[in-house]
């Protein structure tokens, strides 16, 4: 399901473009256009016969088409879509700061208050609502909170590229821990320092905010793999070396 | 009760009774519901007619406490979850509104996985566990919730001879500590060894009783669809395997191979009075050894 961060910032694009025509307060209407998308993938995946990637990707790619269709069609388009396509720090207003974080405090409350029902359903929705989860909420929530962080971090990271800054965070931590609750700490603080690391670096490198970003986070993902590889080759070398001294030894 | 998923019906005219102290198998083919009245009774599939009852009043309005062991096929073995993490689930339903799981709901837990001696399992990761251990995870996170109602999913799916035989012997230890069993399972010949009660289902259900009676091969017949010879073994009702004769014909005659599958859905009839609700209740004594 990490499909699912790539196509709803491709789908949100959607929802800013027809935010725009209709002079609708961006923030809600593409977080509302996020959240129908999210939903309207839950839904079709509900029929058994289509796949929650097919889904996702029919969903979320005909709302990004939309998008594009509009621009396409109004040749007299003033507003540039860049930024929110490929990110731009500079464009980033004092009221973008505040619905960051605004939404990054709101989605750490509620990921804390409703850990034990999304860690459930995440892992085993079928089995979770026979345990009383409330599977259908949860995954509701599920979709808010992430067309919330979608939409706010589109103007610093871009569409293209959001994908990549939320799905890499969490992959680098699976390679250290086996644990739920240890890679969800670590992928926030691994997203935190990549996001940092990334903005300055398009700063001083004059490069794109949301390319720079995933580059230090693909950056960390290879050093990370390379790590964790060579980490298993040498226990296993020792575990080798070990077993060997042992027969030596009974010899 | 009629039940299934989506709008399509999986099972038909269902009347079933659980009671205090059964140890009941589902038995019957691929497809044939047994996943559709375990999740029925649980709350997971939808019901399109009649209703489950828990001692005479409908579960929507009193819940039974309930176990569920889904089939293990269904889990995501790469998620990043350990023992002790799924098996803190199961008591997802005490203090619901703290997010965390509190030091009583860790006793429980460590408890549960010492019994099922999965304890010193507790900070790996699930994937890197045995098959045995695995369902033994699952187990213990039905457990912890304190059941009434156990309902297993093929439980001894994918395990050895000598871990399906420790699996069924914790369940019967288990239903001796009062805890009612229900488990859908394909283990016709384990069914007969180790369960007093078993209930055919075919779409509906087709018979019910303890296995002697109910493995017949006019009863197997109807529930799987083709012939089924049925033995004796140290006193346990069997279901023979039909053999490969390899290099003979496969046209019916004496010792080929053909088994002669020739059930149809005509010959299926309904054992049960239809329309009666599925019902959680207390068989009444005796009736059971």
């Amino acid at each position: 399901m990490s499909y699912i961060g790539h196509g709803l910032s491709h789908a949100v694009f959607g929802g800013a473009v027809v935010s725009y025509v209709m002079s609708i307060n961006f923030y809600i209407g593409a977080s509302l256009w996020g959240l129908l998308s999210a939903l309207l993938v839950q839904f079709t995946t509900k029929r058994r016969s289509i796949s929650a990637d097919a889904a996702i990707g029919i969903v979320t790619t005909a709302s990004f088409a939309v998008g594009i269709a509009i621009i396409s069609h109004h040749k007299s388009f003033t507003r540039s879509f860049d930024a929110a396509l490929f990110g731009s720090v500079l464009g980033v207003t004092s009221g973008d700061l505040v619905a960051i974080l605004f939404v990054a405090v709101s989605v750490a409350a509620a990921v804390i208050a409703g850990y034990k029902y999304l860690l459930f359903t995440t892992f085993d929705p079928d089995a979770a609502g026979t345990f009383g989860v409330p599977v259908g909420w949860v995954d509701a929530f599920f979709a808010l909170a992430l067309a919330a962080t979608v939409v706010v971090s589109m103007q610093v990271v871009g569409v293209t590229m959001l994908a990549a800054a939320i799905v890499i965070p969490p992959v680098i931590a699976r390679q250290h821990t086996h644990s739920f609750g240890r890679v969800l700490a670590l992928s926030t603080g691994i997203g935190a320092i990549c996001g940092s690391a990334g903005v300055y670096a398009s700063y001083y490198a004059d490069i794109s905010s949301g390319a720079a970003v995933v580059l230090v986070s693909s950056a960390l993902f290879v050093f990370s793999m390379v790590y964790t590889s060579a980490r298993s080759h040498l226990t296993g070398a020792r575990a080798r070396a070990r077993r060997e001294a042992q027969k030596a030894g009974e010899g | 009760m009629t039940a299934g998923y989506g709008g399509t019906t999986a099972i038909t005219n269902v009347s079933l009774a659980i009671y205090p102290e059964d140890f009941t198998a589902l038995l019957g083919p691929s497809g044939a519901g047994k996943t559709t009245l375990l999740r029925a009774i649980v709350g997971g599939a939808d019901i399109y007619a009649g209703e489950v009852l828990y001692k005479g009043v409908s579960i929507k309005k009193r819940q039974p406490r309930t176990g569920y062991v889904p089939q293990l096929e269904t889990i995501d073995w790469n998620f990043p979850v350990t023992v002790t993490e799924a098996v803190l689930m199961g008591r997802i339903r005490s203090a619901r509104f703290l997010p965390w799981f509190s030091r009583s709901d860790r006793d429980g837990a460590f408890e549960i996985m010492s019994r099922l001696g999965i304890a010193d399992l507790a900070n790996r990761q699930i994937r890197a566990l045995s098959g045995g251990q695995q369902h033994r995870v699952f187990l213990a996170r039905a457990l912890v919730s304190d059941p009434e109602v156990l309902l297993l999913d093929e439980p001894t799916a994918g395990v050895d001879v000598k871990t399906r035989d420790d699996i069924l012997h914790l369940l019967d230890e288990l239903n001796h500590q009062g805890i009612a069993i229900v488990m859908a399972t394909h283990e016709i010949n384990a069914v007969a060894a180790h369960l007093p009660w078993v209930v055919c289902v075919n779409r509906c259900i087709i018979a019910e009783g303890p296995p002697r009676e109910v493995f017949t091969p006019e009863m197997l017949r109807r529930t799987y669809g083709a012939e089924m010879p049925v033995t004796e073994f140290g006193g346990i009702t069997m279901v023979a395997e039909t053999p490969h004769f390899y290099g003979q014909r496969r046209d019916g005659a004496p010792g080929s191979a053909d088994s002669g599958a020739n059930g149809n859905a005509h010959d299926r009839g309904h054992h049960h009075a239809h329309g009666h609700p599925a019902e959680l209740a207390g068989r009444p004594p005796g009736q059971r050894t």
